[in-house]
């Protein structure tokens, strides 16, 4: 029956060799922790994706019951974790898969940097994963607000008065973060929630498709 | 003129370039104003705010004083309680704001046992004297900020922060 609809599409759409570009690639003998064991250090890059994916989909379903209001937003955050059927389960995701991300991605770093696989020509993913890096820390950083707790909110003051910290355009970057020159409130939680949702994902998936066609225009380095 | 010919194909690549560009510009020029609007508002003049401190009681230890005002933050109006040091320097009342330079807590006078007569900040042990000069070799890269300060009817009224003017 798949079978058959498979068909029926390929035969008007010629799909099999789009599907065949993405999924069907060799996996060099060095890459590969059933030749090496050891290998599994190539995995990691594969895991930070694979926990991003985790990220925005346990994201998403929180976002069901969320409400970025300082009224609301903890009583959200209680109600959704305390009184919904698995809720302690998709925030523990979001929670807890966010430092794994950051984690996965350093490991994933350190790989890339003592393989040297950063070298020519190489160089143009490194800076882009730099970028996701960077990202992915403004995730983590925007997320962290949202939960609207004590933690929360001294954690966000702190971080912004680091980021007030800039020589000369400091104080703009403070405001425009925080939606106020001097208040850390109703407007920081609403920014904060639309760069963490909407924003920094969208940068996001630009970095990751430019980062995975370049793998794949290039392929993986060589063994060491 | 030049004896350059602009071409049918130029001149279009040109007209077209230009009319996508105010476009463009039409799309994001509301977006991004919209999303700047906070650093380019107009920063209401600080009123001065009561506090229950008769100026006469002040000594020149650092007492912590609270005011309560009104705050507007975009469309939640809520009554917020700040504290601010204050003492007297002869004549003159100093009022210090207690948010640390170095990334925001909130210092302590005395808050140090080993240093009594100097404000302390638990988060990263930042330290200043009485004048709010930020102890060299502690975290602060500069002194707390001074409250604008006045008096009615020999209570003190506290405005805005500015910066530090006694050092």
């Amino acid at each position: 029956m798949l079978n058959k609809i498979y068909d029926w599409v390929d035969e008007r759409l010629d799909i099999t060799p789009i599907w065949r570009d993405i999924a069907d690639h060799e996996v060099p003998e060095h890459v590969n922790p059933a030749h090496h064991f050891s290998a599994f250090v190539y995995c990691f890059g594969g895991l930070t994706f694979f926990i991003t994916v985790i990220q925005i989909l346990s994201g998403m379903f929180l976002t069901m019951y969320y409400v970025p209001d300082i009224e609301n937003a903890w009583k959200s955050v209680y109600y959704l974790q305390n009184e919904v059927a698995f809720g302690e389960i998709v925030r523990g995701m979001h929670h807890w898969g966010a430092s794994l991300v950051i984690v996965m991605m350093f490991l994933h770093t350190l790989r890339v940097f003592f393989t040297g696989s950063y070298k020519k020509p190489r160089e143009l993913n490194w800076l882009v994963g730099v970028g996701i890096f960077g990202v992915m820390l403004g995730l983590g950083f925007t997320g962290y607000l949202l939960p609207w707790d004590m933690k929360a909110l001294f954690a966000t003051k702190v971080g912004i008065e680091i980021a007030a910290s800039v020589p000369f355009v400091g104080e703009l970057i403070k405001t425009l973060l925080a939606g106020d020159a001097t208040i850390l409130g109703a407007q920081t939680l609403t920014r904060f929630f639309a760069i963490h949702v909407f924003f920094l994902p969208a940068v996001l998936f630009v970095l990751l498709a430019l980062h995975f066609i370049m793998i794949r225009r290039q392929g993986i380095s060589g063994p060491l | 003129m030049s004896n350059n010919r602009v071409s049918r194909r130029q001149f279009l690549g040109y007209t077209l370039t230009g009319v996508g560009g105010f476009m463009a510009a039409g799309m994001l020029m509301p977006m991004v104003r919209f999303a700047v609007d906070p650093i380019l508002q107009k920063k209401g003049d600080g009123d001065f705010v009561q506090t229950a401190q008769k100026i006469s009681e002040l000594s020149n230890e650092p007492t912590r004083v609270d005011f309560s005002y009104e705050q507007v933050d975009g469309w939640y109006t809520s009554e917020v309680t700040n504290s601010a040091w204050v003492y007297k320097d002869g004549d003159n009342v100093i009022a210090l704001s207690p948010v640390c330079k170095h990334l925001g807590c909130t210092v302590n006078w005395g808050g140090d046992t080993a240093h009594p007569d100097q404000f302390f900040c638990p988060c990263h042990l930042g330290r200043y004297e009485k004048n709010g000069k930020n102890v060299a070799g502690t975290p602060p890269l500069g002194p707390l900020d001074q409250y604008e300060i006045s008096e009615k009817d020999g209570f003190l009224l506290i405005g805005k922060p500015t910066e530090n003017t006694l050092i």
